[in-house]
């Protein structure tokens, strides 16, 4: 990392600057939309990923396909992996805290992670409560299977979500699953009279307030990635297609044949998602995709999704 | 040939509400005279990534038809040109990979009018930094005669909201949002800053322009204030 202190910004005219403010946590997320967000394990992969395109790199110890091979508690990735990365690119860098684990998270923002991703590929430290996340200054990321897990992760101070799909699978029907879920259940809300979101705000068990604000808007008030399965440039395109404003590539990119030619043709397939000629063209001669498992080879204790509450 | 689609899209569609209800709170612009100042000229956003649907809403707000651009065939179109906020090495390697770098460079070399925030300011720069001053080698555009310093203001953690005072702007304070913002340095003879903010380093520049080139660091799509839109608009408008 570099030794220089970071210029903090001395008092502007008018009000004192604010750091930690949920515009700015959220506006960040905004800034990565139509991009890829790719697992590293190491510097070498944060810059195949950088070179690559990517908008930001998920520093982890082992993406979730090797997760799943070696067993046994998942955890906050070893801070001099974390360094090491931050200090191999230029671009934002997030490592994932275990759900609930609030001193790996205070952890993570003290090495000036740029996002924190609250992730059921760990495994859980809680199983009843996530972090409360409004006190951070850095932002997090939050997975979701649906609208009502989405908005009560936002009610705890999520600005980005992305839905879970199942990661390390390299089987993109649960992140379809959850993508459809999410945006049908928002088209729903929009459907519905004033007086009918208290009701559909205790079926989706989420804050009154955020089910109207998606009700008015027909959009999350925050920025929504897809995850967990995508291994392919016309995977990433068809999330796109279905609503995600951007893509997280877990294994499906490191593990698979030739990972640069991989990770740049994901990430023009999700800038042209709606041009079938660009994906084609970079669909060609990538080499083998991850092996993956097909999600109904797992059993339901193999699942990741359903962690989070 | 089809036109550039923007992400977020798929979700809103079919929901006619959507763009007027998820307009941002703010001070918004005068109602517009078409008839005082002509047509309303066509404002393109460069479309390959970052934050692209803020600004085409407050382009339209400012009086511009808006048009999302991702190809030579729509940069050709187009009257002037915005760069969003994003990342400035994603969106500089998907120019050069889309063949949209030397047309564009053409274009701004030949007096296109262009606003750059952020990421997009980076790449309107003539160089760039890191946060400690190495320089980062990456395709820009070099229209505007800064050199940039990437994160100047540190990571995530730093990123920080405040009030500006703006030059050519009328009214209040801007709000500003910096998220890993760059500030603006070696400005050339013919750039003005329009706004500084005082740091531990001294004040820096962080609105530009030169000509009928504009760049901010921060992000005033965040804000739903569109004063500086309307000055782009302006610019755009204004002849050569």
């Amino acid at each position: 990392m570099s030794d220089q202190t970071p210029s903090q910004p001395a008092t502007a005219p008018g009000a004192a600057p604010q750091v930690g403010t949920d515009r700015v946590k959220r506006g960040f997320a905004d800034m990565l939309k139509g991009g890829v967000i790719m697992d590293v394990v190491d510097p070498e992969q944060a810059r195949i990923a950088e070179e690559a395109g990517a908008v930001a790199v998920m520093a982890l110890e082992r993406v979730p396909a090797d997760i799943r091979a070696h067993g046994g508690v998942a955890r906050m990735s070893d801070p001099e992996v974390i360094e090491a990365i931050q200090a191999a690119v230029s671009i934002p860098v997030m490592a994932k805290a275990r759900i609930g684990h609030a001193v790996e998270a205070q952890v993570l923002q003290s090495l000036g992670v740029d996002y924190i991703d609250e992730s059921e590929v760990l495994t859980p430290a809680d199983e009843a409560h996530h972090i409360d996340k409004q006190p951070f200054t850095v932002p997090f990321v939050c997975g979701a299977t649906n609208l009502g897990e989405a908005l009560r992760r936002i009610g705890e101070g999520a600005a980005m979500i992305r839905s879970k799909g199942e990661a390390g699978t390299g089987d993109v029907v649960e992140a379809t699953r959850h993508m459809r879920a999410i945006a049908g259940e928002i088209r729903r809300l929009t459907t519905l009279a004033p007086e009918e979101r208290y009701a559909a705000a205790k079926e989706l068990r989420a804050p009154v307030d955020l089910v109207e604000e998606v009700a008015e808007t027909g959009r999350l008030p925050v920025v929504l990635f897809t995850a967990g399965g995508v291994a392919t440039p016309a995977d990433a395109a068809f999330m796109m297609q279905l609503g995600a404003d951007g893509v997280f590539v877990g294994s499906g990119i490191f593990k698979s044949g030739d990972p640069a030619k991989r990770a740049r043709a994901i990430v023009e397939a999700t800038t042209f998602a709606w041009d079938p000629q660009v994906v084609a063209k970079v669909s060609r001669g990538l080499g083998e995709a991850m092996v993956g498992s097909g999600i109904h080879t797992l059993e339901s204790s193999e699942r990741l999704a359903g962690r989070g509450w | 040939m089809r036109a550039t689609r923007v992400p977020g899209e798929a979700l809103a569609r079919g929901h006619q509400a959507t763009r007027e209800a998820a307009r941002p709170a703010g001070p918004q612009p005068a109602a517009h005279d078409p008839e005082a100042e002509g047509p309303p000229p066509t404002v393109g956003v460069l479309a390959l990534q970052g934050d692209v649907l803020e600004h085409l809403r407050l382009l339209e707000a400012a009086g511009a038809h808006a048009v999302p651009v991702a190809r030579t065939d729509e940069l050709a179109a187009v009257d002037g040109l915005l760069l969003p906020g994003g990342e400035s090495t994603t969106i500089g390697r998907l120019l050069e990979l889309f063949g949209l770098r030397a047309p564009l460079q053409e274009r701004l070399a030949a007096g296109m009018p262009a606003f750059g925030t952020c990421a997009g300011a980076i790449l309107l720069g003539r160089a760039t930094t890191l946060d400690d001053g190495t320089p980062s080698p990456q395709p820009l555009l070099g229209a505007l005669d800064v050199v940039t310093r990437r994160n100047a203001f540190g990571r995530q953690v730093a990123s920080f909201e405040a009030d500006l005072d703006v030059g050519e702007l009328d009214g209040a304070a801007l709000h500003a949002v910096f998220i890993r913002a760059p500030w603006f340095e070696q400005l050339g003879p013919a750039v003005h800053p329009l706004a500084h903010v005082p740091t531990s380093q001294g004040e820096q520049a962080v609105v530009v322009r030169q000509g009928r080139i504009l760049a901010s660091a921060f992000h005033p799509e965040l804000t739903g204030d569109a004063r500086l839109h309307q000055r782009f608009v302006a610019l755009v408008r204004q002849p050569a």
